[in-house]
């Protein structure tokens, strides 16, 4: 086994749901090496909510509470809060967080809370069988668009950076080493950062969108569709190339969550002290 | 645990009551004031909320009160969020709280299963309005008594306390963070908008003068520890996170280790999540008798209807009726035996509810005597029962 694998996974938990191929598998591989670079296992709280993707973290010698579809944001938060030198992640989905969880990336995303969003985009509904997810391509035929997705897709950097998010990266399977050090980043981020990982599913996006199963044919199509580009003035253009902006797009300090919630307390309870009013 | 700290009232009405009024203080408050001030009491520091009437006096007063102990009140997005950030909270290793209302509560609903999955120890206070949808949101009603017990999906249980007054909305909500904390589940307070914007006077007594329950956590090496594995009572001990258990905590069905379970595993764990409350029922399960205990026409009752009806018993006997009011205080998992006992003997039976007849299938499912009629007294639209209306009801359906 991988050292790595030895050091850190559940052993009594394998094999791993995920099927032949699947990028998830790679993310924990990176993910524990940032960890292990870092020495933080032991502050690691991790979330997820339902999905292939929500799965990564259970294979983890970590506490992980793994909840409802779309809800591991709302979970990360509560942990967070009850004890804030937790490095709290969660591990999510594209159908996971942009479309059942959505409204929940946003307001985490605003509250600037000190938490990772792994965000593990396939593009699809994998869990499931294929069908549409707000990440799909417009055109593609899946279980639930047999005649072509007619709907626009939901871009999760965009929406994270317009939510407040403090550091927002985007990575895919074929970029292990930067994503490495986007996640030691983000572990090390005082503020809500938000990573998205562009990963292979050769059995769904694969075999259906892409017209392949294979996974080399998958992990190819996203080191020639995933593009370098980190100014977002530029996005356009590479998007209407059909490729996908990767790289970090934002890491700027501002005033975190839980520390602004601490300072608030004080200064509540000074003023009470005086005599202020309640 | 000592049974008598955790019934309700007892601080106010028990024996004893003069000499235990001198540990603590009378203050006129809302019933929903009296519901922070026992949680925060009980050591609540972690409340996820979210506007709605007639709940959101509990969000806005925990706003207030939460920083001076170093609590955090977040409103969230909604009351989904709201709820899970509890079980975040709870797992976290606080006690933690929610309240809301019909629409709320039914967000809250998916929350409720995870809970009862997870095994994280939470309250949530459900100050009922009128439904369905929208419905009344100023007016109090008592239909959402079978959601309480069965809106999440699948077979479990929990446990359902239903105050009457602003006292016992206090008292009710030490018992439910007790109860939560001993059975690592969710507690619902099943309130109303009647007793939720009460104001009447509250007995709060010293804290040394409760008794408040923590859940047990384990101390043996961590190699040795089965996360799921039931402790005697059926209830797993619980590691907090990030105290060196790296526990793997799912919302899936599971085996004793955490991992997702076989279908053999699957049923042990519903049938454990069920029993290990609903085998120590004799612990919480609470029915108050009002008026003339041997009485041939009794009143079944719960929450705010409690108060017209113990009125409508006063002026019945006042007129030469004898009356018994029967309470149900814990009215799930529904107390079968308490309720067959409190109402012994009665020949008429009118169950009294502001919905169609929610507690009147229990009462007929408890009570099979073909001889005894079993009425219903129903009032809905928000319209609360007058104690006249009581007597009226007695006389023409006669």
């Amino acid at each position: 086994m991988n050292p790595l694998g030895e050091k850190y996974l559940r052993k009594e938990f394998l094999p791993f749901l995920f099927c032949p191929g699947c990028g998830d598998g790679m993310i924990v591989q990176a993910f524990l090496q940032a960890v292990d670079d870092l020495g933080c296992i032991d502050d690691l709280a991790l979330t997820a909510g339902i999905g292939c993707s929500a799965w990564i973290g259970v294979y983890m010698n970590v506490d992980i509470l793994k909840v409802l579809h779309g809800r591991a944001i709302p979970a990360a938060i509560g942990l967070k809060a009850t004890q804030p030198s937790r490095k709290v992640v969660t591990f999510t989905g594209d159908g996971d967080c942009l479309a059942i969880g959505g409204n929940h990336l946003l307001h985490a995303a605003r509250r600037n809370i000190d938490m990772t969003v792994v965000m593990v985009n396939n593009q699809i509904y994998a869990m499931t069988g294929g069908q549409v997810a707000p990440s799909t391509v417009v055109g593609s035929k899946t279980q639930t668009t047999p005649y072509g997705n007619i709907e626009k897709q939901l871009d999760g950097c965009k929406i994270a950076l317009a939510a407040g998010a403090t550091m927002v990266s985007r990575w895919s399977t074929a970029h292990l080493k930067p994503l490495i050090k986007t996640f030691k980043n983000a572990l090390n981020h005082k503020g809500f950062s938000y990573i998205e990982i562009m990963s292979q599913c050769p059995v769904q996006t694969g075999r259906y969108l892409l017209g392949s199963g294979s996974p080399q044919f998958n992990l190819q199509w996203l080191k020639d569709h995933c593009v370098k580009e980190e100014d977002p003035s530029r996005w356009l253009e590479v998007e209407s190339q059909g490729k996908i902006p990767v790289g970090d797009f934002l890491r700027i300090e501002q005033p975190e969550f839980m520390e602004e919630v601490q300072r608030m307390n004080q200064r509540v309870k000074e003023e009470q002290g005086k005599g202020g009013d309640r | 645990m000592p049974q008598r700290q955790l019934e309700s009232g007892m601080m106010f009405n028990g024996e004893g009551r003069k000499e235990a009024m001198k540990k603590g203080r009378i203050k006129v408050m809302l019933g929903n004031e009296a519901c922070v001030e026992a949680a925060l009491l009980a050591g609540c520091r972690f409340y996820g909320g979210y506007p709605i009437t007639p709940a959101t006096e509990i969000l806005e007063i925990m706003s207030r009160r939460l920083p001076l102990v170093d609590g955090l009140c977040l409103q969230m997005e909604d009351e989904i969020a709201a709820l899970v950030a509890v079980v975040g909270a709870s797992w976290g290793g606080t006690k933690a709280m929610t309240a809301t209302s019909g629409p709320g509560f039914c967000l809250m609903q998916e929350a409720i299963g995870l809970a009862v999955a997870v095994e994280a120890p939470c309250v949530i206070v459900n100050v009922m309005r009128g439904g369905p949808a929208s419905g009344q949101s100023t007016s109090t009603a008592q239909g959402d008594l079978y959601q309480a017990r069965y809106g999440s999906n699948g077979d479990y249980s929990l446990i359902v306390l239903c105050p009457s007054t602003a006292q016992e909305m206090f008292d009710h909500t030490i018992k439910a963070f007790n109860l939560s904390e001993r059975f690592r589940i969710p507690v619902i307070i099943l309130s109303d908008e009647v007793v939720g914007h009460i104001r009447e006077k509250v007995f709060i007594p010293d804290a040394d003068q409760l008794t408040f329950v923590e859940r047990k956590v384990p101390t043996v090496p961590r190699e040795e520890f089965v996360i799921f594995k039931p402790e005697e009572n059926g209830v797993p001990l619980m590691p907090t996170f990030n105290t060196g258990y790296k526990s793997p905590v799912i919302s899936q069905a599971k085996s004793l280790n955490g991992n997702r379970g076989n279908a053999k595993e699957a049923v042990e764990n519903i049938h454990r999540l069920v029993s290990k409350i609903e085998d120590h029922m004799d612990e919480f399960a609470e029915v108050q008798v009002y008026g003339d205990d041997k009485a041939e026409t009794a009143f079944v009752t719960f929450g705010s209807v409690c108060r017209a009806a113990r009125s409508a018993v006063d002026m019945g006997k006042e007129k030469g009726l004898a009356i018994r009011s029967v309470e149900v205080k814990t009215v799930w998992p529904f107390p079968d035996d308490l309720v067959r006992r409190a109402l012994a003997g009665a020949k008429r039976i009118v169950v009294a509810e502001m919905n169609l007849g929610m507690i009147q299938r229990e009462i007929e499912r408890v009570i099979r005597q073909p001889e005894i009629k079993i009425e219903l007294f129903s009032k809905i639209g928000g319209i609360y029962p007058q104690p006249q209306e009581f007597l009226r009801f007695l006389e023409e359906k006669r």
